[in-house]
């Protein structure tokens, strides 16, 4: 492996060069989007410059280079996550990947897994993002099965204490998220697999933030789907991706309907491709498709490995740097164990706005609100969160101008 | 700094220390207005009577500049009738999404002038009107239609 030189990775994202309100851009919000490396716009410069053509339907060259690029990173992003090509769905977001899911489950569903009714039910955590909440509560109103989930600790994990009757043998989808976006729990995911497969329940795990940010081999996973974006690895906006076990994904209708998902159409009725076309209706994302392959290059480049324990030295500095911060308060794990670079944080007596905006005033970005799971921070009993995520780029020079930010907000406040 | 335009002392003031803040009872209507994006709530009371706003009382939670608008707005439509707190209202969320362009008129807007560097900041105009767009709400379910519709 290459040695991780921090200094070499940021000369590789013009972004970060640039000033935000005359100081040197911090940018500590990857987590809501990620920052992107030349390498990856470049990428999609070259595609739109040289080989742009509509993919699987033309005969000439330039659908040809298409048709190879597109399907190229197809290729890219299975490896990078252990997968083959065929069982690697290109979406536009993880929003899109889950509910894809979603919609496979019906009352009148052929296949038994993915039929569900009153009676059945399905299981999410107070920990998810709206979008792997939303779409299983629209599933559950139209099937009429039963919308369950795990609760949080005091200490920000799932409280699996009675993971028998959370997931009972009613269950038959397990959805649950690997690393938290809003306070960067990593969940024993291991272990609610196991008692779904118990019960015989599939399980679907959210990984928009745990694939960005450390290996994941959906074989050693052992989950039966994985939705993740592009545009928090590095990639462009626009393109998200499910993983699904082939002998499920042939097993699941389609999802929206449309060119390039078909065999063959009668006005009478239609036969679909196999998987993954049956799942890309239309003309796909085709240059955010080929800028994602571009950027599972580049972080296979870097090397999620040294990401991860770049990430972790971050976290370890942040959190005691926060530490020493008067009135600020971590929501969420305090301690490495298991938790990600998502660190989520309070100053009491200021409302997040105030502190994002401070903060943006002195070049720090970071996100504040709820950031789309509004559960959380219902459970924790705060309205919002300022949060700070990191990524490969991010210098302890960046923790310390967020420290020195959080003293301007206690003065500004005091 | 440009912070200054935004944080202005009356603002912080109105944040620490709220006027008017709290559920009182009676009233004629009520609005609870969100502000989606980041959580901000509050929750509005009007008591009206004859044409006058007898009363503005609110409980929320949210930001700086969302809990002194609706300090402000308290300040200025208690007391005053009905058509001129509309007036009021329009003033101040004309100034709010003018991008700074419109002078605010203290006569007029009193405290609320403050909030003219606020116009500034596109993400910061929802906090600041939140208060201000429950008070119409709640002025219309208290039976003011007509005149709201202005």
């Amino acid at each position: 492996m290459a040695t991780f030189d921090v200094a070499r990775i940021r000369a590789d994202f013009p972004i970060l060069s640039r000033e935000v309100n005359g100081h040197p851009l911090v940018y500590l919000d990857s987590g809501n989007t990620s920052q992107k490396p030349r390498q990856v716009i470049d990428a999609i410069r070259t595609h739109y410059e040289r080989h742009n053509g509509n993919v699987a339907r033309s005969v000439h060259t330039l659908g040809t280079e298409a048709t190879e690029a597109y399907e190229g990173a197809r290729g890219k992003v299975g490896r990078f996550v252990g997968a083959p090509a065929e069982e690697i769905v290109f979406t536009k977001n993880s929003t899109e990947a889950i509910n894809l899911v979603a919609h496979a489950f019906s009352v009148r569903a052929t296949d038994e897994r993915f039929r569900l009714g009153p009676g059945d039910e399905v299981v999410i955590s107070e920990m998810e993002h709206h979008s792997n909440i939303v779409p299983w509560q629209l599933l559950c109103e139209r099937t009429g099965a039963t919308l369950k989930w795990f609760g949080l600790t005091d200490d920000g994990r799932l409280d699996l204490s009675a993971i028998d009757e959370v997931i009972t043998e009613r269950a038959k989808i397990v959805s649950i998220v690997h690393y938290s976006n809003i306070i960067g729990t990593i969940n024993p995911v291991a272990t609610i697999i196991a008692r779904a497969r118990e019960v015989g329940a599939l399980v679907m795990l959210d990984g928009s933030q745990s694939v960005p940010h450390a290996p994941v081999d959906v074989t050693a996973l052992g989950a039966d789907f994985l939705a993740f974006t592009g545009h928090k690895m590095c990639g462009p906006t626009g393109i998200g991706v499910l993983w699904g076990r082939s002998a499920l994904l042939n097993a699941m209708p389609p999802f929206l309907g449309g060119g390039s998902m078909i065999e063959t159409v009668m006005l009478t009725g239609s036969t679909f491709m196999p998987p993954p076309a049956r799942f890309e209706a239309g003309t796909p994302p085709i240059g955010e498709a080929i800028g994602l392959g571009a950027a599972v290059d580049y972080l296979t480049g870097v090397g999620m490995e040294a990401v991860q324990e770049h990430e972790r030295r971050i976290t370890a500095y942040t959190l005691d740097a926060l530490a020493t911060v008067p009135d600020v308060r971590i929501v969420g794990p305090r301690s490495l164990e298991d938790r990600a670079a998502t660190i989520s944080l309070v100053v009491e007596g200021v409302h997040p706005h105030d502190v994002g905006q401070i903060l943006d005033a002195e070049g720090v970005e970071v996100r504040v609100g709820h950031h789309c799971a509004r559960p959380v921070c219902v459970r924790f009993g705060v309205p919002a969160t300022t949060r700070v995520s990191p990524y490969l780029y991010t210098t302890t020079d960046e923790i310390d101008a967020l420290i020195r930010g959080l003293y301007t907000v206690r003065k500004v406040f005091a | 700094m440009r912070l200054d335009q935004l944080y202005q002392e009356i603002i912080l003031d109105h944040y620490k220390h709220p006027h008017g803040r709290g559920l009182r009872e009676p009233f004629d209507a009520e609005a609870h207005h969100v502000n989606p994006t980041c959580g901000d709530e509050i929750t509005l009371r009007v008591k009206v009577a004859d044409g006058t706003v007898d009363d503005v009382s609110y409980t929320g939670m949210g930001c700086s500049i969302s809990q002194a608008a609706a300090s402000v707005l308290y300040e200025l439509v208690k007391e005053q009738k009905v058509a001129r707190s509309l007036e009021i209202t329009d003033a101040f969320t004309e100034v709010m999404t003018s991008r700074g362009d419109v002078e605010p008129d203290e006569d007029v807007l009193g405290d609320g002038i403050a909030f003219a560097g606020v116009a500034k900041y596109p993400a910061r105009v929802k906090c600041a009107l939140l208060a201000w767009m429950a008070f119409k709400d709640a002025l219309a379910r208290a039976g003011e239609p007509e005149k709201v519709e202005k």
